[in-house]
């Protein structure tokens, strides 16, 4: 099945978007930017917005006001041609538990209409470390596997948008591990990353930008100590920061990269 | 094959293989439907002679119950875990989504009338086979316009808490002239002498449906799935 025609963008905008459900407010006008090679932490507590916005970078959630841009184009402008460089990893696992983890893949595999399907599936498994396991119904994986094999169903496709949701949610220490080398090699291949996540302590380092979601509004979080500490902080501060780049931010403070220890890139 | 027809034949084939699994669809459907015949013949057959023009009417009321039954489960395994918006991801015609889906259930209906009617022809004495091509026709046709309506409006509530309540209230309404033609047509079937004008019209009638109905859902199934 051939791809429609590729799209591809090196920057994402999100301008003054709001999101209303019925009477409620998911988000109110959020700026943000977000650039190839970047990893991106979405922070904020329950309910915050985080997923809302996530979906809306998806292409699945459409603004109630303003836009989202990827490269210079609407996720209506582009079609579907642009679902093909979204991959995202959502907190559910969007796994179907009666198939095993090989024909989960091929599945995907053939909706995105990948050539190599063999090969491709192959190279997940063996990624996920589910090689000796391809077989076996996701039904009966723990949920650290599952999460494993979810995380390679949503890269098959060597997506340009990485939208990951909690994705650090039931592994354990060596598979975080793995996944947050996963995550640099990503950003060296020049992806745009943008992760929702409680686990704070796992990502700080690894964030390029940290963005607070509170109550629907967005702020960047400040610089200096931990990213716990930031985020503290920031709570205290009742989603303090300062707003992020982005145009249709008002008083926007120029994108300024706020990693939030000193690793190095890979 | 062109791409819209690969993604549609990837979902059905998908589903086909988790309910030859977990066989959950096909069993609930097919033992619900042999339950209503069941009562049907004990209240309205009698002495072994069953009240006339009965079959044709029962054959459509098992069809749109056990359909119901099938039809508000079509999309739950998308619902759970989310798989829905895996779906809808992918960068393909969101509409072969829609028809993976029908075709499914098309499949599972295709499996339950086989035994149910049978069933009638058996319990009830009805010469079902006597006109079987204009009885096949009345049947596909039927369901399929029953079960292009009802994969849509499953599609729509998926993301709804209520959809068990939702979908019959939003179905029959709109499928009963369906159904009524349905029952007319076989009726016409069944009697002592056969009205094969009043099948024909029949046939007529419900192809016209499906065309409406199959490009209505086609038209807003994807406007439908927007979050």
């Amino acid at each position: 099945m051939p791809l429609p025609d590729i799209v591809d963008f090196e920057q994402v905008t999100v301008s003054d978007v709001s999101r209303v459900y019925g009477r409620r407010l998911a988000l109110a006008h959020v700026s943000l930017t977000c650039s190839a090679g970047q990893i991106i932490g979405l922070l904020g507590p329950n309910g915050a917005g985080k997923s809302t916005l996530l979906g809306l970078l998806s292409t699945l959630t459409e603004p109630s006001h303003g836009e989202v841009r990827y490269g210079n184009r609407t996720a209506r402008e582009a079609g579907a041609a642009l679902r093909a460089q979204v991959g995202f990893l959502s907190h559910d696992l969007q796994l179907y538990p009666e198939l095993s983890a090989r024909e989960n893949l091929e599945f995907f595999v053939g909706l995105y209409g990948l050539d190599r399907p063999a090969e491709r599936v192959v190279e997940a498994l063996t990624s996920a470390g589910l090689a000796d396991r391809a077989d076996d119904v996701v039904e009966g994986f723990s949920r650290g596997m599952r999460q494993r094999l979810a995380l390679e169903r949503a890269l098959l496709h060597a997506p340009r948008l990485v939208l990951f949701d909690e994705p650090f949610t039931g592994l354990d220490e060596a598979a975080c591990e793995a996944l947050a080398m996963r995550l640099r090699a990503l950003r060296a291949a020049r992806r745009i990353i943008v992760l929702a996540t409680h686990d704070l302590d796992v990502v700080d380092g690894l964030l390029d930008r940290a963005v607070i979601l509170r109550r629907g509004r967005i702020r960047e979080l400040g610089d200096g100590g931990s990213l716990r500490e930031r985020y503290r902080a920031a709570i205290a501060d009742g989603g303090g920061g300062r707003r992020p780049a982005g145009p249709g931010a008002r008083g926007v403070t120029p994108a300024r990269p706020v990693r939030a220890a000193e690793e190095p890139r890979s | 094959m062109s791409g819209f027809l690969r993604a549609a034949w990837l979902v059905l084939r998908k589903d086909l293989r988790v309910e030859s699994r977990s066989r959950e669809m096909l069993l609930t459907t097919l033992f619900f439907a042999l339950s209503c015949v069941l009562v049907f013949s004990v209240v309205f057959v009698r002495g072994g002679q069953a009240v006339e023009g009965a079959a044709g009417g029962i054959l459509w009321i098992v069809i749109a119950f056990s359909g119901t039954l099938a039809l508000g489960r079509t999309f739950e395994r998308e619902r759970h875990h989310d798989a829905l918006r895996g779906l809808l991801l992918a960068p393909v015609d969101r509409p072969a989504i829609y028809v993976g889906k029908l075709l499914g259930v098309l499949l599972l209906l295709a499996l339950v009338e086989a035994v149910v009617v049978v069933m009638v022809a058996f319990l009830f004495r009805a010469p079902l086979f006597l006109h079987v091509w204009r009885l096949l026709a009345l049947l596909s046709l039927g369901t399929i316009g029953f079960a292009s309506v009802g994969t849509l409006f499953s599609a729509m509530l998926v993301r709804t808490g209520n959809r068990a309540v939702l979908l019959p209230v939003l179905l029959y309404p709109v499928t009963i002239p369906v159904l009524m033609m349905g029952v007319v047509g076989t009726a016409a079937l069944l009697q002592p002498e056969p009205d094969l004008a009043m099948a024909r019209v029949g046939i007529g009638v419900l192809f016209f449906f499906d065309v409406v109905f199959l490009t209505l859902a086609l038209w807003t199934f994807e406007p439908l799935m927007a979050e």
